[in-house]
């Protein structure tokens, strides 16, 4: 039976992947940044998962105004990382995990939750910056990645109560696979940010920090804060964070196990226009 | 009856929902077309006659030239995709950004390493911060219009 042993939490500031694109990392302004992934990387070579269930949202890269699904699972056998415009990231191709995203396509919509099945996608800074966070930049990424692609730019966006939901369920749905498989999920996005009109810029700490103790303590009540709150609160970007709740969601603490170990927790203001969060939890 | 939308009162603000997708979809697109190289060298080479092979609003076609972003958004832009034009003028997403307050591209980059813009103020139109719409333009372009 395969098995969610962690979840990942991160910020995915395309300005982290340009940084490290074109060796920057070591400059004052982004040394404290990776300096906060130190850990995260080793940790990853020390627990290194099977598949990786990747929670990301696309930037108006894969899917344009022709087409705006809400929940979009990539059962592909390999992405490309995109051209956003400004070339595409000198990083590896994703392999996907076409047998695993199947299966859970299939479980999860009868479990009531309407995915789109993706079979062709390109994928952009919102998957590539997180798994370079975590991964640094190896010649191929050290496992197969399922992309899930969330609307979080044409509202409304899902409400964090169906993330937390939707999260349940893909927990139910990889545990009835039957190969052994150790699988992460991460959940990506956020923290405070906002990107347009005259109140770009915005960052809030305490709204960013009051999030991470009630992501790790209390998802449930996390999950009924409503879009609005995270608007006014956390920035017209920042409602990102509903991402996390799926992530947080597939956890086994939420179906009645223990509490998750808080193995690493990091933040720091700024990256570009952003406030950089990061957590990874793990089941005991 | 009426749709729920909460989020008109966010001051400096758009939102950008169904039904500024609506009015924005060619001029999106439009940004999207932007992706590829050769169309990003075409449009670099003519932006005029780019953009008119677009059926998009003569306004959202002068937002673009003027590359005032804020502009775009009031007429259905999103950023996302607005980015792609950024992208190929060779502007970081830090730069678009700062360009809708009106500050410097030094101004904005400071408050961002100072912790960003609060959110005292800045919740509810009426209030007092700096991002309302009474204390537009921010930074050296508000202390040029006074000059």
């Amino acid at each position: 039976m395969a098995k969610i042993t962690a979840s990942v939490y991160t910020s995915h500031v395309p300005a982290i992947g340009a940084a490290l694109d074109l060796g920057k990392s070591n400059e004052p302004y982004w040394q404290p940044v990776f300096k906060g992934y130190e850990y995260s990387r080793q940790w990853m070579k020390d627990n290194k998962p099977d598949v990786i269930f990747l929670v990301y949202n696309d930037h108006a890269t894969a899917f344009s105004l022709d087409m705006i699904p809400t929940f979009a699972i990539g059962c592909a056998e390999s992405f490309t990382p995109a051209d956003e415009g400004w070339g595409p990231r000198p990083v590896p191709v994703v392999q996907g995990h076409p047998e695993l995203a199947a299966h859970i396509a299939q479980s999860v919509i009868q479990q009531d939750f309407d995915l789109t099945i993706v079979n062709k996608m390109d994928v952009d800074h919102g998957l590539t910056v997180p798994l370079s966070l975590m991964c640094g930049q190896p010649e191929a990424w050290p496992c197969p990645v399922i992309p899930f692609a969330v609307n979080v730019v044409q509202y409304p966006v899902p409400s964090g109560r169906r993330c937390f939901e939707l999260g349940k369920a893909i927990r139910r749905a990889v545990e009835s696979y039957d190969q052994p498989l150790n699988v992460q999920i991460w959940g990506t996005g956020g923290m405070s940010h906002q990107l347009q009109g005259p109140r770009a810029g915005l960052i809030n700490k305490e709204f960013d920090n009051a999030f991470l103790d009630r992501l790790i303590a209390d998802p449930e009540g996390q999950a009924s804060m409503p879009h609005i709150d995270y608007v006014r609160e956390a920035g017209s970007e920042g409602i990102e964070l509903v991402m996390w709740l799926i992530a947080r969601g597939a956890m086994a603490d939420v179906a009645g196990g223990p509490a998750p170990k808080v193995a690493h927790r990091f933040y720091h203001v700024p990256a570009s226009n952003t406030a950089v969060g990061h957590l990874i939890l793990e089941n005991t | 009856m009426s749709l729920d939308k909460p989020y008109l009162d966010v001051p400096g603000t758009t939102i950008f929902d169904a039904e500024q997708s609506r009015k924005g979809y060619h001029l999106n697109q439009f940004c999207m077309s932007l992706m590829k190289a050769a169309n990003r060298a075409r449009f670099k080479a003519n932006e005029r006659a780019y953009l008119d092979e677009w059926p998009m609003l003569e306004a959202q076609k002068l937002a673009v030239l003027a590359r005032d972003l804020n502009r775009c958004i009031a007429l259905g832009g999103n950023i996302y995709f607005l980015a792609k034009i950024g992208a190929t003028d060779g502007k970081s997403f830090q730069q678009m950004a700062g360009s809708m307050t009106g500050m410097s591209e030094e101004q904005y980059r400071d408050m961002m390493i100072a912790g960003g813009r609060s959110v005292e103020g800045n919740r509810v139109v009426g209030e007092n911060g700096d991002a309302q719409a009474n204390r537009q333009p921010q930074g050296q372009s508000k202390q040029k219009a006074s000059a």
